[in-house]
């Protein structure tokens, strides 16, 4: 079990349920090791619910997600080793530092050399002069790039980010877009969500567009991608098939 | 066993650390707990003589309410910033999670008892500690039973919105044998003759309750925690 290795993810025939609220109807898509994919929709899409039911946070009301062909009951916690998950809320802990929020989650993660990784992630969040100031007192943009390192500190198989660009200035949205594609050359998977087509441009190898909680358009690349989302959400708001899409 | 310790150890830490920076579950338990029982040694202190076995129950209803206090904040810190799901996601027995997490709010709750204990030692003349022993292991045991209880219900509703209204509405009647128990074997201890089989009786029953619902939350707390 514990040599599984994350190369593939198979959203089968998803759905989630909030009382009579539908978040998500019949989903199905599939990604790829290398793959860097863009969750795209207006608010109230459901790509927050898409990827809390990706990270095993959520359950689905219907339907199956395979992740390397196998269910995430079978896997447990070594799938939860393979997936790092950053959600629109930061998941950190203001009252702590920048260094304490990034040793406890390493040593959560049972990494071998928390130290080093601490200090190379701090490095790399442009933090290591703050990294003994607690969280607090950051912006959202410090606070963001914390979080980030947070999710990629055991350099997890299968990343998914709810909205990693926001708060980001321009030098840090230029840094984050190459390191998501340096990550899908890594052969791992990433899957972000985003309303920002300018962002997701350029990065994603491929685009999902939710819209109303149902897969409304597959693009692969970028080059058209503009103009078919305008397209699209200038539509019906019934749009979308929730068919398959390989 | 020794991940899930260590998974314990690092969850209460952190818990300890973020306390010790802002102190607010610690002084608002303490202040609370010590007014509560500055008003009733008004009430049961007559002409300087307590009314017998008052102290019993003023402990543990001070304990109690001082408890959910801390119970309702130390899972509401895992809300902001959504931490509770950075937790989840670790690749770690939920269970040690929990443990971790109840050891945090036992630690503050024997805090708080020091306090409750020294007031009511002070405005009672109450001597708690003749059979040391046994009054250390009662407390203990109660504080074990009130917050595995509390804990998981506490845990359970972090995503109901009337979670504040929720938690004492489950807890109390959950915990109502705890703290009978609690009340009966420290009256036990402290009356004038003193009943030492009737305090290990009480002890017992609250030890027997500690492993019925450690056990139950154990198993409980990871499906629970999935949306």
């Amino acid at each position: 079990m514990s040599v599984f290795e994350l190369d593939e993810l198979n959203v089968k025939h998803v759905s989630r349920q909030y009382g009579r609220r539908r978040a998500l109807a019949r989903v199905t898509f599939q990604v790829q090791s290398g793959q860097v994919v863009g969750l795209l929709g207006p608010n109230g899409a459901g790509k927050s619910t898409l990827l809390g039911i990706l990270a095993t946070l959520i359950a689905p009301s219907s339907g199956n997600v395979f992740y390397g062909g196998k269910s995430s009951k079978d896997l447990g916690s070594v799938l939860r080793r393979q997936i790092g998950f950053l959600s629109h809320d930061l998941q950190i802990y203001p009252e702590l530092t920048a260094k304490e929020n990034l040793e406890f989650f390493a040593n959560l993660y049972g990494e071998m050399k928390p130290d080093v990784l601490v200090a190379k992630a701090l490095e790399r969040a442009r933090l290591s002069d703050r990294a003994d100031d607690t969280v607090d007192g950051f912006s959202r943009g410090m606070r963001q790039r914390l979080a980030l390192e947070r999710a990629l500190l055991h350099e997890p198989r299968l990343v998914l980010l709810d909205e990693p660009f926001t708060g980001l200035d321009d030098r840090s949205i230029d840094e984050l877009s190459e390191r998501l594609r340096a990550i899908g050359r890594a052969g791992r998977m990433v899957i972000f969500a985003t309303h920002d087509l300018d962002v997701a441009e350029g990065v994603v190898d491929r685009a999902l567009v939710l819209r109303s909680g149902r897969i409304a358009l597959v693009q692969d690349g970028s080059s058209s991608l503009r103009t078919r989302y305008r397209a699209m959400l200038h539509e019906s708001p019934n749009v979308g098939n929730g068919g398959n899409y390989g | 066993m020794g991940d899930f310790f260590r998974v314990a150890w690092l969850v209460m830490r952190k818990d300890v650390r973020i306390e010790s920076r802002s102190r607010e579950v610690l002084y608002t338990t303490s202040f609370f707990a010590a007014s509560c029982v500055l008003v009733f040694s008004f009430a049961f202190v007559r002409a300087g003589r307590p009314v017998d076995g008052a102290e019993a129950g003023i402990v543990w209803v001070a304990l109690a309410y001082a408890g959910q206090l801390a119970l309702g904040r130390a899972f509401e810190r895992e809300l902001h910033q959504d931490a509770l799901r950075g937790l989840l996601l670790a690749p770690v027995e939920r269970a040690a999670i929990f443990v971790g997490k109840l050891l945090g709010i036992m630690l503050l709750m024997v805090l708080v008892e020091a306090v409750v204990i020294f007031f009511v030692a002070l405005f009672f003349s109450t001597a708690f500690f003749e059979f040391p022993l046994l009054f250390v292991a009662l407390l203990v045991s109660g504080t074990i039973g009130f917050a595995a209880v509390g804990a998981l219900f506490a845990a359970m509703l972090t995503r109901a919105k009337s979670r504040a209204v929720l938690l004492p509405v489950l807890l109390y009647p959950v915990t109502v044998p705890v703290l009978i128990a609690g009340v009966n074997g420290t009256l036990s201890l402290i009356q004038a003759d003193p009943n030492l089989d009737l305090a290990r009786f009480w002890l017992a029953l609250v030890t027997f309750f500690d492993v019925v619902f450690l056990t139950l939350a154990l198993w409980t707390f990871e499906p629970l925690m999935t949306e």
